[in-house]
C-alpha cells in the first residue's frame, strides 16, 4: 500500500480526463468517462470510504454512463465532430490556464496543508453504520429535500420527453 | 492505512476539475460538454472524500450522498432536455444553437 497506488489511479483518473475532453468521438468519450469513474471509486477505496466508491460505480457507470451512452448513439451525430476552436473561447482558457496554474504553484509552494495524521484512527466512512446515523438524524431534512429533488426531476423528465408541437415542428 | 498526503488529492482534485472546466469551454458538442460537467462533479466528490478521511469525519462523505443524487437528477432532466433540443433543431452543435443572439 504504497503511494504507488494512489498515484497509479491518479494517473488513470487523469489520462482518461483527458481522453474525455480530447476524444472525437462522443462515443469513446463516454468509455473515457466510465474509465475515469473507475480510476475514483479505486481513490475513494484508498480514502477507505467504500460504500461511496460502490455508489459511484452503481450510479455513475452503471446509470449514468449507460444513459449517456444510450443518448449518443440515438442522437447520432457522426460525421459533424468538427474540433475547431473559436478564438475567443481559446483565449479566455489560455487565460484560465495561467490562473490555475498560478493558484496550483501558490499552493503547492505554500506547503502541506494542516491535517490530524490519517493513520491516528481509522476511517470513519468505512463502516456503514455511521452513514445510516447521520442520514436519519442530522440529515434527514436534505435527505427528504433530495426525495422531492428526485420526484420533480422525474415530472420534468416526462413533460420534456412529450412530443410539444413548436413552430420548428410543424413544417 | 494511508500513505499518500492530503495535499496530493486535493492536487489530483483541482486537476481533474481544472480538466473538465476545460472541457466545457473549449468543446462544442453539447454531450461531451455535459459529459464535462460531470467529471467537475465527480472532481469535487473527490476533494470532499480526502478532506473528509483526514479530518476524521464524516460530513464530506455524506455530502458526496447528496451530491451523487443530484448528478442523478441533472443528468437525467439535462439529457432530456438536449433530446427535446434535437428533435427541434436537429443538432447538438453549441455553435449551430445560436437562435437567442440576434
Amino acid at each position: 500500500m504504497a503511494p504507488a497506488l494512489f498515484y497509479l489511479f491518479a494517473l488513470l483518473t487523469v489520462a482518461s480526463a483527458v481522453g474525455v475532453v480530447a476524444n472525437k468521438n462522443a462515443v469513446n468519450a463516454a468509455m473515457s468517462f466510465l474509465l475515469c469513474l473507475v480510476g475514483v471509486a479505486g481513490l475513494f477505496v484508498q480514502l477507505d470510504a467504500y460504500l461511496l466508491a460502490f455508489l459511484l460505480l452503481l450510479v455513475y457507470a452503471g446509470a449514468v454512463v449507460a444513459l449517456f451512452l444510450f443518448i449518443i448513439m440515438l442522437l447520432d451525430t457522426q460525421g459533424r465532430q468538427n474540433w475547431g476552436f473559436k478564438k475567443f473561447s481559446t483565449f479566455t482558457s489560455l487565460v484560465a490556464l495561467g490562473l490555475l496554474l498560478t493558484g496550483l504553484g501558490t499552493f503547492v509552494a505554500r506547503g502541506q496543508l494542516d491535517a490530524p495524521n490519517p493513520n491516528a484512527a481509522g476511517g470513519v466512512g468505512a463502516a456503514l453504520k455511521p452513514y445510516a446515523y447521520q442520514l436519519f438524524t442530522t440529515y434527514l431534512l436534505p435527505v427528504q429535500v433530495m426525495g422531492f429533488l428526485l420526484l420533480i426531476a422525474m415530472l420534468g423528465v416526462i413533460v420534456l420527453s412529450k412530443r410539444i408541437d413548436g413552430p420548428e415542428d410543424a413544417k | 492505512m494511508i500513505t499518500a498526503t492530503l495535499n496530493e488529492y486535493v492536487i489530483l482534485s483541482v486537476v481533474l476539475f481544472a480538466i473538465g472546466f476545460f472541457g466545457v469551454l473549449l468543446r462544442k458538442n453539447t454531450l461531451v460538454i455535459f459529459m464535462s460537467l460531470e467529471l467537475m462533479l465527480v472532481a469535487s466528490t473527490l476533494g470532499l472524500v480526502a478532506f473528509s478521511r483526514y479530518n476524521h469525519t464524516l460530513d464530506g462523505n455524506v455530502f458526496v450522498f447528496f451530491i451523487l443524487t443530484v448528478a442523478a437528477a441533472e443528468v437525467a432532466v439535462g439529457l432530456a432536455i438536449i433530446v427535446a433540443l434535437f428533435r427541434k433543431r436537429h443538432t447538438i452543435q453549441v455553435d449551430e444553437l445560436n437562435s437567442l443572439k440576434n
